[in-house]
């Protein structure tokens, strides 16, 4: 099943203007924890996705909020040069099709 | 600053932002359950760096107007304090005297006399230098490069404060504490924190309350209301259908935050790794386990932003296969183009440093940049965005209306003859964007004490009357 299809919320935003986060929420403890024994969500997971430096990925499970959480600097600031997502809420499309067994 | 009982401290969290537009009738329904306070921050760096480098609030005028009318009468009606942080977006001293502007004339209109604390938090240019040179402005990660260059170009640069300030304004006996850059959760957890509750729960409830229903399950149109106890704190929010569940709660810990369980204020480190949830009835959470970690050395984050230059836009697209088959390569011919252009008008005037030529290609990677995984789906068709930035308004324009020609009639190798292969959506082609800013410090400064950073002086707004007597 896609990542989509068990999540209640998938979304990017700006965590201040230098870097950017990612939630992944769920509407019920089983699909949070079907996700979360999958083991498909990992910082590793995250950066061969976006291309991006494993060790600069923070990765967090949060029991109590049904939800997982990515953080990555930004490659370009908010608003500076060249950024072409101020709010950066349009980053999260890639996370959408991971497949959970 | 009113006398309140031991046992608990009630709030409004009135909205998100001021001028996002307050629900008077969900304020009015929590006003009968008898807040200590009513807050609100009115800034974010979300809007971008515009706000901070020019000056100008994000919102308007009549926007911000209303809310303040809304929040004032409610407070002067219950002699309850209203705190509004990060006024004007941004939060800088022409952001804090825009908004005290605006709230005099609520008060006179509303024939309402307000003792208003007013504390501003942009930073002297030396100052930041002296700080600078005694190694006490520290990096925060990822940071931007900063010198006594950068501190000399910004347009300015805000200190965040903390609760302290606040805390002495309403000690102060101030109606209205208007703050410029101000952690958003601080103006929540002043007056708990003075009155002695436990400093993780009034951070925590701060947090959870500064973005209005946001925290509720679904957003829509109301208030938060909470009441800080001794071991716990609970949120409810007021507003047709509104509820908050202990998910919706501890979810909202998460937006906007790199780290869901560590934030860090001036003062310490607000730990919500051992906070619980529990559902107190169908709309309320009762929230406890949040803990607070003080810090040896006082910290305040710092903003800054600086002019990159002045901007000018070609917008279009393009629908020949021939061409989006082989786009960045006919890019590159297309820049080649531009960049002799500007060489022959400008010659040795303009470096190409001194300018940036960038290609939002819509329909490849305008949105996701660097971070695109797609590289291989070839769209139907393009859209593009040429943004030219130079040191004046005068040349970022000539650069446009110099791309003009190369964009239009670039040759693909599939056609022979004469091509026309862009679709300028706009007569003239080009728009002028003015000013641009960046965001030029990811900082925080240690202060050699917690007042040096921030001025507050009190003055009367409302009635003529009542604003001649303060004076004398």
């Amino acid at each position: 099943m896609k990542l989509a299809q068990l999540s209640s919320l998938i979304r990017s935003k700006n965590a201040g203007p230098f870097v950017l986060t990612f939630d992944i929420m769920f509407p019920d403890e089983q699909s949070y924890l079907r996700v979360k024994r999958s083991g498909v969500l990992s910082a590793a997971a995250f950066a061969e996705l976006y291309r991006c430096r494993e060790e600069t990925v923070r990765f967090f499970e949060c029991d109590n909020a049904l939800a997982f959480k990515f953080s990555i600097p930004r490659q370009i600031f908010q608003g500076d040069i060249g950024d072409g997502d101020l709010h950066g809420g349009q980053q999260f499309m890639p996370l959408v099709d991971i497949e959970v067994p | 600053m009113p006398k309140i009982e031991t046992e608990e401290i009630r709030f409004i969290a009135a909205i998100g932002a001021v001028g996002g537009g307050i629900h008077g009738d969900s304020l009015d329904e929590a006003m009968t359950h008898e807040p200590h306070f009513i807050a609100a921050d009115a800034g974010t760096t979300d809007a971008g760096p515009y706000s901070l480098g020019s000056g100008k609030s994000a919102f308007p005028r009549e926007m911000i107007k209303q809310d303040l009318a809304l929040m004032l009468r409610a407070g002067k009606r219950a002699g309850i304090p209203v705190l509004v942080g990060s006024a004007g977006t941004a939060g800088g001293d022409a952001h804090v005297d825009w908004t005290l502007d605006i709230a005099r004339d609520v008060a006179r209109e509303n024939n309402l006399a307000i003792r208003t604390a007013v504390i501003y938090s942009e930073q002297d240019k030396s100052y930041l230098k002296t700080l600078l040179r005694e190694e006490r402005i520290r990096p925060l990660e990822p940071a931007p490069h900063v010198d006594e260059g950068v501190i000399d170009r910004s347009m300015r640069v805000v200190g965040m404060m903390g609760v302290e300030p606040l805390q002495r304004a309403l000690e102060g006996g101030a109606d209205f504490v208007l703050a410029g850059r101000c952690s958003d959760s601080a103006l929540y957890a002043a007056l708990p924190i003075r009155r002695g509750f436990p400093a993780g729960l009034a951070w925590h409830a701060g947090k959870v309350s500064e973005c209005g229903t946001m925290a509720a399950e679904t957003m829509g149109k109301g208030v938060i209301f909470g009441r800080i106890r001794r071991d716990h704190f609970i949120v409810r929010p007021f507003g047709p259908g509104l509820r908050c569940t202990p998910q919706s709660v501890a979810a909202h810990t998460l937006y906007e935050n790199a780290d869901p369980y560590l934030h860090q204020e001036c003062s310490g480190i607000l730990d919500l790794s051992k906070s619980t949830f529990e559902a107190l009835d169908e709309v309320s959470v009762r929230v406890s386990g949040s803990a607070f970690i003080p810090s040896e050395i006082y910290t305040v984050k710092l903003e800054g932003a600086e002019l990159v230059g002045y901007q000018s836009l070609i917008v279009g697209g393009i629908r020949d296969a021939f061409v989006i088959k082989r786009l960045d390569t006919w890019l590159a011919g297309v820049r080649e183009r531009i960049e002799a252009g500007i060489s022959k008008i400008f010659g040795n005037t303009l470096s190409k440093d001194q300018y940036r030529l960038v290609f939002h290609i819509y329909g490849k990677d305008a949105v996701m940049g660097g971070l695109e995984p797609d590289r291989e789906s070839v769209p139907k068709e393009i859209g593009l965005v040429l943004e030219a930035t130079a040191p004046t308004q005068e040349i970022a324009t000539t650069i446009a209306l110099l791309s003009r020609q190369p964009l239009l009639h670039h040759p693909v190798p599939e056609w022979k003859g004469a091509i026309t292969t862009f679709a300028c959506l706009h007569n003239p082609a080009h728009i002028d964007r003015g000013p641009v800013y960046r965001f030029n410090f990811h900082h925080v400064a240690l202060p050699h004490n917690q007042e040096e950073m921030f001025r507050s002086e009190f003055v009367n707004i409302g009635n003529p009357v009542y604003e001649t007597s303060a004076a004398l």
